[in-house]
């Protein structure tokens, strides 16, 4: 019994029976199968995520933040200025308690190198309903690069808890056909 | 060396080292009362959630989550452990405990860590959440609570290695160890490297929280933390998977179909499963997708296969078992003719069920490099581990404990029909909040938040209806799962200070007839047909929900 010593001495020297050995073969093919699953879709897959790192600081990303506001800013939403960046542009979006800021606007079909970072605390960016999650971290500067293939408004939601006004922490992405 | 005082127990022969049987009694009193305080906060938590009730303000409702990760995922479980290991050890191989003294020394250091962090909690200056990631910063007394924590439970860990040496000198026991001692060896392995990384966080962290140091990396902070926070859940598989063993062999007179095979599973456990501190990590910044990929899968998925194994072997030991005794019709006799009511039965195989289907398959896919994209610090991440640590680990330990109390505490379990059901309360409400917390999850609801209506919002936003159905489901069934907590705590509390005295043997619920003990080795005896049937509706289970994931994935924005 598994609470008594094996009844055998030599435990290790027993026969293996088919059923064990069969099953512990499949789970074994199917371990690698996984594994070359996440392989074969960094060649194939087109969700896969940047590890494009930069160390930076609050201040230095924030004033990279700022100049493309001053650069690109069309309109403002709800009293926050929206960013309409030229296609291919370097895109920074910054997390703070408790908004991300500032909100973006993207051309259907185009591609933007977004730069992730936060200010204060750790931050998530929850790209909703379309459900993108990346987490944020301040002095990082995190760099994706990302293709909207849908139009309308989207919702950034925090998804790391960041102190008591976390459930507002909200910012926006507009896409235009 | 002192002479230790021993019972011998007229149940199964065993001979009890009275100082063991003090410390498991006072570690595992501990754990339940941990359960019930954690239990509490957790169904706070959950009624808030729940948009229609919306209990707590939002301060309280961190606070409530800080504190019921602590006192449940921490407290409650490594309370329990340091039962299971003083079981494992003295009681199981008949021998006395070493150092007696310090397993009281390492109950007061636990218990003291428990008390402070909790105090910190409560003074609301540290609803940090359980992971209390920096820079965010707790009180410094949050850190301190749980670096006593560690080092009283790293002591008890020496403990049980102390004793498995005394056990070995004094030949108390012949051949190998038992299986479940192995197990329970395995855990204990696992735990000092889980605790040892926590010191090696918490340590410089709480330096940090009185000034002495000025900066914590919070990338560095998550990679040795999580190899503590992942590492001690690999704790309660370890130990919960060596209860299974327990379990059957208990009422069933269960042998393992191949001690090689059941403890080389063990074996990948020690192994590989330490790299899971990458789960957590697998949308960070500035770590390469080769480690990702290469630590996700514990290399190449070793570890599953270890917990796959045990998959089949636990229920297939039981199932050869059952024929043995004569239940040998069809494909499903000896599953059908097995105690239902006896709880220590029901939790137990309830826990090996949920586990594997919803911890466990969650588990992988969630922490596939790619699919993670889409789960990460959603509602989808305590779905899972509610799989795990709740209906897996928790469920386990509460099945033993039917058995610890006649057998240890030497107690009549008080309201049997109330324990009869207990198992299947918990357990059904336990396996809605897993399911529908990974529903809102795969909505996309966003983890540790108390609004999501967003009503103080500077943007409009909701999620959409369904997540707040998925919620109000989460709600119900945490009521129920909280229910069967309670039925847990009425029982246990009323049996071990108002249950009958056991006098002599006792009945513990096991089937009647000789009991199944064929000749060793699995190769002449073994026809598990039922256990096989089981296992393949699993796989295909995982394939399945596996491959619809990457479809999932599929359908979000390109990104590179």
């Amino acid at each position: 019994m598994a609470i008594t010593s094996p009844s055998e001495r030599l435990w290790w020297k027993t026969p293996l029976h088919r059923v064990e050995l069969i099953w512990i073969l499949v789970a074994f093919f199917w371990g690698l199968v996984m594994f070359f699953m996440m392989i074969y879709w960094h060649a194939a897959g087109s969700q896969n995520l940047s590890t494009e790192t930069y160390k930076t600081t609050p201040n230095e990303f924030y004033a990279k933040v700022e100049a493309m506001i001053g650069e690109h800013k069309v309109r403002e939403a709800e009293g926050q200025p929206v960013v309409r960046p030229p296609p291919g542009a370097d895109v920074y979006m910054v997390g703070r308690m408790w908004l991300w800021y500032p909100v973006l606007e993207f051309e259907k079909g185009q591609s933007y190198r977004l730069h992730l970072s936060a200010l204060d605390l750790q931050h998530g960016f929850s790209l909703q309903p379309v459900n993108i999650n990346v987490q944020v971290h301040p002095g990082y500067e995190h760099v994706l690069t990302i293709t909207p293939d849908q139009s309308g408004e989207f919702t950034i939601v925090c998804n790391e808890f960041c102190g008591l006004g976390h459930h507002t922490m909200l910012g926006k992405i507009f896409v235009t056909e | 060396m002192s002479a230790s005082l021993f019972r011998t127990c007229p149940t199964t022969g065993l001979k009890v080292d009275l100082q063991a049987e003090a410390l498991i009694k006072a570690n595992a009193v501990a754990a339940v009362v941990f359960l019930a305080i954690g239990g509490l906060f957790g169904l706070s938590v959950a009624l808030t959630r729940w948009p229609a009730v919306h209990l707590l303000p939002a301060d309280w409702f961190y606070l409530a989550l800080t504190a019921h990760g602590l006192d449940v995922l921490l407290l409650w479980i490594i309370f329990f452990e340091m039962a299971v290991l003083y079981f494992a050890s003295a009681v199981l191989l008949n021998c006395r405990l070493a150092t007696p003294k310090l397993g009281w020394v390492a109950f007061g250091l636990m218990l003291a860590g428990g008390l402070i962090t909790n105090v910190s909690v409560l003074q609301g200056q540290s609803s940090v959440m359980f992971t209390s990631y920096p820079p965010m910063m707790a009180a410094q007394h949050f850190y301190l609570g749980l670096i006593l924590f560690a080092v009283g439970a790293l002591i008890a860990c020496g403990i049980f290695f102390g004793t498995l040496v005394i056990a070995r000198e004094e030949k108390t026991y012949t051949g190998s160890i038992p299986l479940v001692t192995f197990g329970a060896m395995t855990a204990a392995i696992i735990a000092v490297f889980t605790l040892a990384s926590g010191a090696i966080i918490l340590i410089p962290t709480w330096l940090w929280s009185i000034g002495v140091v000025s900066n914590i990396d919070p990338l560095m902070y998550k990679l040795v933390w999580w190899a503590m926070g992942h590492s001690s859940q690999q704790i309660n598989v370890s130990a919960h998977v060596a209860i299974w063993y327990a379990i059957i062999a208990i009422l069933f007179g269960a042998k393992p179909l191949s001690e090689k095979v059941s403890r080389g599973a063990f074996l990948m456990y020690i192994l590989f499963l330490q790299l899971a501190s990458a789960h957590h990590l697998l949308v960070e910044p500035g770590l390469s997708s080769e480690w990702k990929v290469f630590n996700t899968s514990y290399a190449m998925y070793l570890a599953v296969l270890g917990s796959l194994i045990h998959g089949l072997s636990v229920p297939g030991a039981m199932e050869a078992a059952q024929r043995k005794r004569g239940f040998d019709k069809g494909l499903f006799e000896w599953l059908r003719k097995a105690p239902w009511g006896n709880p220590a039965f029901s939790g137990m195989f309830l826990s090996l069920v949920m586990f594997g289907f919803l911890g466990g398959i969650s588990g992988v896919v969630m922490g596939t490099e790619q699919i993670n994209i889409i789960m990460h610090n959603t509602l989808y991440v305590p779905g899972h581990f509610h799989g795990t640590v709740v209906a897996g680990t928790t469920l386990a330990f509460m099945a033993i404990t039917y058995l610890l109390v006649p057998l240890i505490f030497r107690r009549e379990i008080r309201f049997p029909t109330l324990a009869k059901w207990q198992p299947y309360v918990f357990g059904i409400g336990v396996a809605g909040i897993s399911l529908f917390m990974m529903g809102a999850g795969t909505l996309g609801v966003s983890r540790r938040h108390w609004d999501i209506t967003f009503a103080d919002a500077p943007f409009d936003f909701s999620y959409p209806p369904a997540a707040f159905l998925m919620l109000g489901l989460n709600g119900i069934f945490a009521i129920m799962a909280a229910l069967g907590g309670l039925m847990y705590i009425l029982v246990v509390v009323a049996s071990v200070f108002t249950g009958k005295k056991v006098e002599g043997k006792v009945d513990i619920g096991a089937p009647a007839g000789p009991p199944a003990v064929a000749s060793y080795g699995s190769s002449e005896t073994l026809r598990v047909p039922g256990t096989l049937m089981l296992v393949g509706v699993f796989f295909v289970a995982f394939v399945l929900y596996y491959f619809v994931n990457w479809k999932y994935l599929s359908d979000v924005w390109p990104m590179r």
